[in-house]
């Protein structure tokens, strides 16, 4: 009986801080700890595991010291060193690196929802209306990636290579050709038509704006994929009466003719 | 005579705008100076009070009494066989060939040229040919 008592948690104490008003009690927090006998209580509490690893870790961390010894050569250095690991920073900002504030769902360019004109369908005869060939009819091939447009002359007939036109800068007219049937080569991908950078001039005097691949230089393997897809789609224009005609000329706007009245 | 159309009744008249834009209508009655009561029983108008306004007279007339109801208006309509001239008078060909010609696509606009200047040549060639017979006689 005595020995269970021992054992078991002792009864609890009501309270030994009588209340004066709610909220307040009578005696102070260092008269309670003296009236708790808190002197006499000093027990440990279990570590738990996430203490315990901190423990191991900072143990650890006491045994790889921060200094590395490593051999230096020449005669008359000492031959080793004392190197730092974690070096201190060589630099502290004399203000607060401002922070951004959480942003919700601003992706990167590469993430973003591509859209196309429900107007532009593959096979689609569309007018360039910028870059060097504005004007130009031109066929519709498929949307890369980056959104832009995959567009052919047929470099046969306007002289328009494969190539890649911007949506919002092209006029989808109603004409369609059935492109179904085509299958592009693989190679035809955003990288393969990107611009080139040129690369840095090594500082030389007097060759500052010199530089080299400012030119486009044609390669064989844009060459062979304009003639394989080139060869795949001229069959099908010559198929319509007049289309050939028709892709061959540019479009322009004249007296009397108002774009917002015409039904391209 | 100055004007060859009145407004009468019976006279045919083309709506010129309004939400029965470009239908034919028969003038039953005039309501006053600006309104006229108007039926198209055979184009799909109800009888209905039209501001004048907005009718454009026809060489049309069918025989018909003021007031008459859209059974006789039908029934006249008919025997004068006014649609079926309608169709085939000029205003209707031109009317019908704006509205191709607003419709047309960027691909027909091309043919037409096309069109046009081989017209064009052969009729150029021609004259140039007639021009050089006389020519030569004299």
């Amino acid at each position: 009986m005595a020995e269970g008592d021992k054992k078991k948690v002792a009864r609890k104490h009501c309270s030994r801080n009588p209340v004066l008003v709610r909220g307040i009690g009578r005696y102070s927090r260092s008269v309670m700890s003296a009236r708790r006998a808190m002197y006499k209580r000093k027990t440990k509490a279990p570590v738990t595991k996430v203490e315990k690893k901190i423990r191991e870790k900072k143990i650890k961390e006491k045994k790889n010291s921060n200094t590395v010894t490593k051999t230096v050569g020449g005669d008359k250095n000492g031959g080793i060193r004392a190197v730092k690991r974690r070096k201190m920073p060589r630099y502290y900002p004399t203000e607060d690196v401002r922070r951004k504030l959480r942003s919700h769902g601003i992706k990167p360019f590469s993430q973003h929802r591509r859209k196309l004109r429900q107007s532009i369908t593959p096979g689609t005869v569309l007018i360039l209306l910028t870059g060097r060939h504005r004007g130009k009819r031109v066929v519709f091939l498929k949307q890369l990636d980056s959104g832009l447009l995959l567009v052919t002359g047929p470099l046969a007939l306007n002289r328009v290579p494969l190539r890649r036109a911007h949506q919002k800068f092209c006029i989808a007219t109603n004409t369609k050709l059935d492109i179904s049937g085509i299958k592009f080569p693989s190679t035809l991908v955003d990288s393969y038509f990107k611009k080139k950078k040129m690369r840095k001039p090594k500082h030389q005097e007097g060759e500052i704006f010199d530089t080299e691949k400012e030119k486009y230089q044609l390669t064989e393997q844009r060459k062979a994929d304009q003639k394989a897809v080139d060869s795949l789609l001229l069959p099908l224009i010559k198929k319509v009466p007049e289309l050939k005609g028709y892709l061959r000329s540019t479009f322009s706007l004249s007296n009397g003719v108002y774009p917002h009245k015409l039904v391209f | 005579m100055v004007f060859k159309r009145f407004v009468e009744i019976g006279r045919v008249a083309f709506v010129a705008f309004g939400p029965y834009e470009g239908k034919l209508v028969a003038i039953v009655d005039v309501i006053d100076q600006n309104r006229a009561l108007v039926d198209g029983p055979c184009t799909g108008v109800k009888r209905q009070a039209m501001p004048f306004k907005c009718l454009q007279l026809t060489d049309y007339v069918i025989k018909v009494p003021h007031s008459a109801r859209q059974k006789y208006v039908r029934r006249a309509w008919e025997k004068a066989e006014v649609s079926k001239k309608w169709e085939e008078s000029s205003w209707a060909k031109k009317i019908e060939a704006r509205k191709k010609r607003a419709k047309m696509s960027d691909f027909d606009r091309f043919k037409v040229m096309k069109a046009k200047k081989m017209r064009n040549k052969i009729i150029k060639h021609e004259m140039k040919k007639l021009q050089k017979a006389e020519q030569k006689k004299a």
